[in-house]
């Protein structure tokens, strides 16, 4: 969902997205980054984003990957679902709190 | 995406397989060089920033594992699983051949027995519902499935109402003339309702008419197929055709289909009409025949029993002289068919499951060695990222490879073994079982096949697994696969040795109990000596010999022909030669004897005057028959010793009179003597009282020769049946053989026979196997513990002391092994009681030369390694760690 999250502005290539997740969570998600490709090697199998080889100002070929119509409509529904989560378990903490 | 379009995606990336890696690869490679790049902006050191780059980044193969995974189908991991098995097979191809031929000869015993069971008792007989025919008979106390008489069966058809139909069926001999003389075939008399109670259609002509077995109607018969082939050339115009049988002129009117199958009657070319003309079926006190019955909807055997026992119970009331005692069975037919079989194919089904056992445990136990072994490899494909799964599926790639290959193996020794074992079984005894015909590899078989090979697949996935390193991997890594938990393996490796020793010890003293059952079966005192001695038997046609004199002077004048052969010592005949049945069986009665209506049923034979002589039995008291005691004299009779005991205790019988249930005057026949017990019946069955009549007194049209010869017997059998033929062209004569043969060939001794060989096959199998088990665990086990020994005798232990200690651990496993193999064997023996023959089931010297045979063969097991254990060279031994 991050991932796809991170593509929503512009493609990127996968130590861009990398670093762009290291950066909005402040450092707080810093897991291996190596984790990304299995991960987008789903993402790519699933259609929900493409990707295509293209040159660095520096002259190296890098992967770039694009979010595609339908990773835009996953990502809705990802995020929809994860809101739903994150109400609910706010409703539970405040619940404990009033107890507490 | 639909689940189709990620499967068109995945079969894209299997084709584009090498640039998915090489992309992947590339694409980790820049992102691990910038996370370096910014690092080295940030003033790190090359070396550290590189290390940090690789920390921050992550196990660069397994992520490329993972990632190939997610693209890749399941299956390649399986292929690569598979490619790796096999791999490691040709690594080690010893380890390989053995376990493969031992799960060969494990499957391929089983399934051959099983292909057996299944054709024999699980394939359902070809008739239309054949669940719902039953086989219905009278039964007596002495024949719990005896025969029908014909007035009883139409009185039980009369009045049953659980079935739908109920016919009869006897089986029956003809005699044909054919181009090369008249030739006696097999056949069988029905009643008209046979065929449709049993569902089967004639292919040619047609059925029998109800009604049709009345006597008022023509003679007409049926074709076997194989008949309507050989002796007709499959011609359609032998329907309508009129032949003459045994004298009787009888139509056919139609041909079985081919694949028409009666086990009862196996061999009858010829089907007829149960027409009730001999003056048995007139009389309710002669049993000759057989009932099939089909069962109405929704009755259950035992429903059905009781009825007719009821019916029986109701006859007996209503005719006390004939039916006393006469009560009824009903059973499914296809039990009655292979009732005598059962028994020995559910031993024979346990021998070799308890085979495929042990070759089973002794496989398993090669892969825990094995995998004892790879402990330290799989700990290193751990270190490189395997998971635990991808590790436990190899074990199960490599169990799954090693079944598969033994089930190949398996089937084709299965598919050698049933030929050979079909090869083996006699004409004769083949035609009673044409349900053979059915065996091969069956959907049932592949079920089974299946079945047995999963689960050995199982075991053999699980056995390593248990060995997988754990959390210990740094351990076994540093350990180099020495000792690391070895009791565990120990424990468990030795368990496996007890168990295999204990189903040696079964299936030997299982092998060992049948074959002394047959040995003291074809040893039994049969009374007489049947070496040398040719028999066949004689067939006379109805025209010809009405008359009694005209038999009595046929017989006569054959026994005087061949007595004055060249080679001929004596010669007999007899209505029923020694060791067939309890069969042909008179009720009689004894003059000056108190009756109280209990019928004395006695083996009835009517027998020539040398036929004591030829056989060699021994007169105990009295005379033998002599040339006068003919039709002009009055009737004589003599009788076995059982017959002596039974009814005259302590009296001298010489003298008495015997006579039928109503002491009718000319029945009555004076006692002249007393012989030894002839064995008349099956091998293992009981001898029963038996009376012999005078041949010349009370002559039949079916009589079998006996002839002693000098030279070997079978060198006579052509001249004897030329000599028959050539006092009439019209006589059949049938079952040239010798008594020898004729006893070796017997049903009983057949199956007995069959039951040891194979039973001692599978117990060979088995002792060698547990005992290259028992070797395999030991010199492990010396093998793991040579740095010990090597302390051990550094430390001043003598070579003696290492060999015993050795020896004791080899003798504690075998010693438990044999101690739970004699209470199993004990138990296993008692199972299989029906089989045994004048042996206990605890028979002391059995189980003594199997616990001495495997004591001895697994001291030499165990003394081979023990003795490499005590050569150990403890410098060298310490040296290697």
């Amino acid at each position: 969902m991050m991932i796809l999250k991170t593509l929503t502005r512009c493609p990127l290539h996968g130590y861009a997205i990398a670093q762009s997740i290291r950066q909005m969570s402040d450092e707080v998600l810093t897991v291996e980054e190596g984790s990304l490709y299995p991960a987008l090697q789903r993402l790519l199998l699933e259609a929900w984003v493409k990707a295509e080889w293209k040159r660095t100002p520096s002259n190296r070929r890098v992967r770039v990957y694009t979010l595609t119509t339908a990773g835009r409509k996953q990502l809705g529904v990802e995020l929809s679902r994860f809101e739903q989560m994150v109400a609910a378990i706010g409703r539970v903490m405040r619940d404990v709190e009033v107890e507490g | 995406m639909s689940a189709a379009g990620r499967w068109m995606n995945r079969l894209l990336y299997l084709f584009r397989r090498s640039r998915f890696e090489a992309e992947l690869r590339e694409e980790m490679e820049f992102h691990r060089e910038q996370i370096e790049a910014e690092l080295r902006s940030d003033g790190t050191a090359r070396q550290e920033a590189h290390r940090r780059a690789a920390v921050q980044f992550g196990n660069t193969t397994r992520l490329r594992e993972r990632s190939h995974d997610v693209v890749a189908f399941r299956w390649e991991t399986v292929v690569q699983d598979v490619r790796y098995a096999v791999r490691q097979m040709t690594h080690s191809p010893g380890f390989a051949i053995t376990a493969i031929l031992m799960l060969a000869l494990g499957i391929g015993a089983s399934v051959t027995i099983f292909a057996f069971v299944d054709a024999a008792l699980l394939q359902p007989l070809p008739y239309a519902q054949p669940d719902r025919l039953m086989d219905v008979t009278e039964s007596l106390a002495l024949f719990p499935r005896g025969n029908l008489s014909y007035q009883d069966y139409l009185d039980w058809k009369r009045m049953n109402s659980v079935f739908t139909s109920l016919e009869i069926y006897t089986g029956s001999g003809y005699l044909l003339q054919t181009p090369d003389g008249t030739e006696a075939v097999p056949g069988a008399r029905v009643s008209a309702g046979f065929f449709r109670t049993l569902g089967v259609t004639p292919v040619e002509g047609r059925d029998f008419r109800p009604g049709e077995d009345a006597v008022s109607e023509l003679p007409v018969g049926m074709l076997s197929y194989a008949t309507w082939q050989k002796r007709f050339g499959g011609r359609r115009d032998v329907i309508g055709q009129t032949l003459k049988l045994s004298g009787v002129p009888t139509t056919i009117i139609g041909v079985l289909p081919s694949d028409f199958q009666f086990a009862p009657r196996g061999n009858a070319e010829l089907f007829t009409t149960a027409q009730p003309t001999n003056g048995c079926e007139r009389r309710r006190s002669c049993h000759n025949l057989y009932g099939i019955g089909r069962l109405k909807d929704g009755v259950t055997v035992a429903t059905a029993l009781a009825e007719m026992k009821g019916i029986a119970q109701q006859l007996e009331r209503q005719y006390p002289d004939s039916n006393r005692g006469q009560g009824a069975s009903v059973m499914p037919l296809a039990r009655a068919i292979t009732g005598d079989v059962r028994p020995i194919l559910f031993v024979l089904l346990g021998g070799a499951g308890l085979l495929l056992l042990i070759a089973c445990v002794n496989v398993s136990n090669l892969l825990l060695v094995r995998a004892e072994k790879r402990r330290q490899e799989m700990a290193v494909r751990g270190a490189l990222g395997a998971s635990r799964v991808r590790l436990a599926r190899q074990y199960v790639t490599e169990g799954l490879v090693l079944v598969l290959l033994g089930t190949v193996a398996g089937l084709a020794v299965a598919t050698v073994m049933m030929r050979v074992l079909h090869a083996m079984i006699s004409k004769q005894m083949l035609a009673g079982m044409p349900y053979l015909q059915g065996m091969g590899l069956t959907p049932h078989v592949w079920a089974f096949t299946a079945t047995v090979s999963l689960l050995a697949a199982g075991l053999f996935s699980i056995a390593p697994i248990l060995r997988l390193p754990v959390a210990a991997l740094r351990q076994s890594l540093s350990d180099g696969g020495r000792s690391g938990g070895s009791t565990f393996w120990r424990r468990l490796g030795a368990n496996l040795v007890i168990v295999e020793v204990a189903i040696a010890v079964v299936l030997l003293s299982g092998a060992g109990l049948l074959s002394k059952s047959l040995w003291k079966m074809l040893h039994i005192d049969l009374g007489f000596e049947p070496d040398h001695i040719a028999t066949l038997s004689v067939d006379l046609p109805a025209r010809g010999f009405e008359k009694d004199a005209q038999r009595a002077q046929f017989a006569q004048t054959l026994l005087e022909r061949v007595q004055n052969m060249p080679g001929v010592q004596s010669v007999g005949l007899t209505t029923t030669l020694p060791v067939s049945c309890n069969c042909n069986t008179d009720w009689v009665r004894f003059v000056g004897k108190p009756y109280n209506g209990i019928h004395n049923e006695v083996n009835n034979r009517e027998v020539s005057t040398a036929f004591f002589q030829t056989l060699r039995a021994k007169l105990l008291r009295g005379r033998l028959f002599t040339e006068t005691d003919d039709a002009a004299h009055p009737k004589v009779v003599l009788i076995n010793e059982s017959l002596a005991k039974k009814y005259f205790p302590g009296e001298d019988p010489i003298g008495k009179k015997i006579g039928d249930t109503e002491l009718t005057p000319q029945s009555l026949r004076e006692i002249v003597g007393v012989v030894s017990d002839i064995k008349d019946s099956a091998l293992d069955a009981e001898e029963w009282p038996a009376e012999y009549e005078a041949f010349a007194q009370d002559p039949s049209s079916y009589f079998s020769v006996l002839v002693r010869t000098s030279p070997k017997p079978e060198s006579m059998l052509p001249a004897l049946s030329a000599a028959v033929r050539a006092l009439n062209p019209e006589v059949g004569v049938e079952d040239q053989t010798t008594l020898e043969q004729r006893i070796h060939n017997s049903p009983s001794a057949w199956l007995h026979r069959s039951a040891a060989w194979l039973m001692g096959g599978f117990a060979g199998i088995a002792f060698l196997l547990s005992m290259i088990g028992l070797y395999g665990t030991i010199s492990y086990s010396v093998s793991q513990r040579k740095r010990e020994i090597g302390v051990r005798m550094a430390l001043g232990a003598q070579r003696s002391t290492i060999h015993s200690m050795i020896l004791r651990e080899a003798g504690r496993l075998s010693c438990f092994g044999i101690v739970a193999g004699i209470g199993c064997s004990i138990a296993a023996a008692n199972l299989m009681g029906s089989l045994l023959f004048g042996v206990r089931t605890w028979d002391v010297a059995t189980l003594a030369v199997v616990v001495a045979l495997l004591a001895a063969a697994s001291l030499l097991a165990c003394y081979l390694p023990s003795r490499r254990a005590a050569t150990v060279n403890p410098v060298e031994a310490l040296r290697a760690e």
